[in-house]
């Protein structure tokens, strides 16, 4: 069941749209927003409310890079492994973070805190390598400064 | 020459954001009263046209002949649509971002001026789902220019009334290809359509739309605001305008400038990034984000523009370049290029959901020394059989620039991987060939 405040974040998404089912992508980020990830049973709850299948829906949701199909930790940390940040050491951050929390790109820590995921390009390219946990972007990003900056992130 | 930079010259430098009072003080939604003074559509589409705008998402299809296509008068299909493409997803590009982020009433105003050109009266701004910042700062625009009453409110002299809804998306490269972006919007799969239709006379939902790069739809109030004449003086070369190039990569100063377009590489990467960084050399560059083919020391002092190219250079792509130096293994970097087009392929069609791993796999062969002389001549073949026709959209084609292009300028590179069983720039081979 949708709650309340999801219910109606939905309804003000599908005004934008001639269609209700234009709204599935704001609908899936909606609800992963409250909710932390999309659950078979999330999935379920947004597809009636769009009046389409989830297996439709699912075929969308699955196609995404930032819709979560699977739990993920408080926070999510994306490295990005473009061109640009592969030049300027992206590989350094991503070992660093092997090396500070023991989790592989596409791993949870065991406390829930943290997951890693790789990234496209962040549009932060002149500031390589850069990062972006939840909704916040770090550039020139070195082994030392990401235990200053993971700090924030309990 | 006329050296203002209209899309940038207010930007705050720290990068706070120019809001509504404040983005109105330096003429900002100045077009807008033309209408009032009696601009009819044709005019602004006429005005676009001989401005000679060019898309800037890459493409470089001059506007006015994009908009050409789309039907007018009173039997047209309505409605119709605006979508700005702000899924700047392109690798080493990061122009749309300064813009959005710092400007982001120049993008409504733009929108706004579009669809009064087209009678297009709702617009969509698909962004990409990771620019938070620019989707705060323009959902804060856009409900300023409700209130303001320059959204959802006959304009002006005019009964024309636009709508503007921001659409943040989800990731996934392939949603800048604009019918893959359609689909995305109308709440489905986002694969691209098969064109013809295109989107101009069936688009979204099935009607008359024009999608339009972001960076492109903030030049057409100052097109429309000081004119034709003006727009040409901005620009070195026969397309109107200015660009925003950029540098990525190891330079003394990577950033980004928004210049007269047709300057060229060199001046760029000398006069404004102030150099390749210390020690380390040159060796080429991909102009335009990664979909583009790599420009060496000869081709430094082209014009960087749509029109200056000679076609076995290939194409401008977005302006923002990407160095590749002398400390850096050309075959891992094209490597690092074909991994990211592997994994953003949609799948829809077969040459380029096969081709693409292949052609990843045998590049990591070549890194890890297992690379023999057909391998080379299959990266070859790829670049034939992945060329444009024989694909369904352009992402593989693409992806195949860069390789094509490093296969021609650094094949001595690659033959150095099989010859030495390794890459020449790793530390780990560099260290197994002193025990050996």
């Amino acid at each position: 069941m949708l709650t309340e405040i999801e219910r109606r974040e939905l309804e003000d998404a599908v005004k934008h749209y001639p269609e209700k089912r234009g709204a599935a992508i704001d609908a899936l980020l909606t609800v992963q927003r409250h909710r932390g990830w999309i659950s078979d049973e999330s999935l379920l709850d947004i597809a009636r409310f769009l009046e389409i299948t989830a297996e439709d829906l699912d075929s969308i949701a699955t196609f995404y890079n930032l819709v979560f199909r699977k739990p993920v930790g408080r926070h999510v940390a994306f490295v990005c492994d473009s061109i640009s940040c592969w030049i300027k050491g992206c590989e350094q951050v991503q070992e660093q973070i092997k090396n500070l929390y023991d989790i592989d790109l596409g791993q949870t820590t065991s406390d829930g805190r943290l997951t890693v995921l790789p990234i496209a390009c962040l549009g932060h390219c002149e500031r390589a390598p850069a990062m972006m946990i939840d909704q916040d972007v770090y550039g020139q990003v070195t082994p030392e400064k990401m235990e200053i900056i993971m700090e924030k992130y309990k | 020459m006329n050296n203002e930079r209209p899309l940038t010259q207010h930007l705050h430098p720290n990068g706070r954001p120019r809001l509504l009072r404040e983005y109105v003080s330096t003429g900002g939604y100045g077009s807008l009263q033309k209408l009032a003074a009696g601009m009819v559509p044709k005019d602004v589409q006429r005005l676009v046209g001989e401005a000679g705008l060019r898309g800037r998402g890459g493409g470089g299809f001059p506007t006015g002949t994009k908009w050409s296509f789309v039907p007018m008068g009173p039997d047209a299909s309505k409605p119709k649509y605006i979508v700005a493409n702000g899924d700047e997803m392109e690798p080493g590009t990061f122009k749309d971002r300064i813009l959005m982020e710092g400007d982001p009433h120049g993008l409504v105003e733009g929108m706004i001026m579009a669809g009064y050109a087209l009678d297009a009266e709702v617009g969509y701004i698909f962004l990409r789902g990771e620019y938070h910042l620019s989707a705060q700062r323009l959902n804060q625009a856009i409900a300023e220019a409700y209130a303001e009453g320059y959204l959802g409110k006959s304009l002006p002299g005019t009964t024309f009334r636009f709508d503007l809804h921001l659409h943040s998306s989800a990731g996934r490269y392939i949603c800048g290809e604009e019918t893959a972006l359609l689909n995305a919007l109308e709440g489905k799969r986002a694969v691209p359509r098969a064109k013809p239709p295109f989107p101009q006379t069936v688009g979204l939902w099935g009607q008359p739309t024009i999608v339009q790069n972001v960076e492109t739809l903030y030049n057409i109030p100052h097109i429309i605001n000081h004119g034709v004449e003006w727009y040409h003086r901005l620009s070195r070369t026969k397309d109107g305008g200015t660009k925003i190039y950029g540098i990525s990569g190891r330079v003394t100063n990577p950033g980004w400038w928004e210049l007269p377009l047709g300057t060229t590489a060199r001046e760029i990467l000398d006069r404004h990034a102030g150099g390749m960084a210390d020690g380390i050399g040159f060796r080429g560059l991909l102009p335009g984000g990664i979909s583009t083919s790599f420009m060496i020391e000869e081709h430094l002092d082209l014009p960087l523009d749509f029109s200056s190219f000679p076609p076995d250079v290939g194409r401008l792509g977005t302006g923002t370049m990407i160095i590749l130096d002398d400390q850096t293994c050309p075959v891992g970097f094209v490597l690092n290029l074909e991994k990211f087009f592997a994994r953003e392929s949609c799948g829809w069609c077969t040459p380029c959901r096969e081709g693409l791993p292949w052609v990843a796999k045998l590049l990591t062969a070549f890194e890890e020394g297992r690379a023999t002389r057909d391998d080379l001549s299959l990266l070859d073949m790829h670049t034939k059989w992945l060329a444009p026709g024989h694909t369904f959209c352009g992402l593989a084609p693409g992806a195949m620039a860069p390789l094509q292009s490093a296969l021609k300028y650094f094949r001595e590179d690659f033959e150095r991987h099989i010859m030495i069983g390794g890459c020449p720039w790793s530390k780990k081979s560099a260290q197994q060939r002193v025990l050996v």
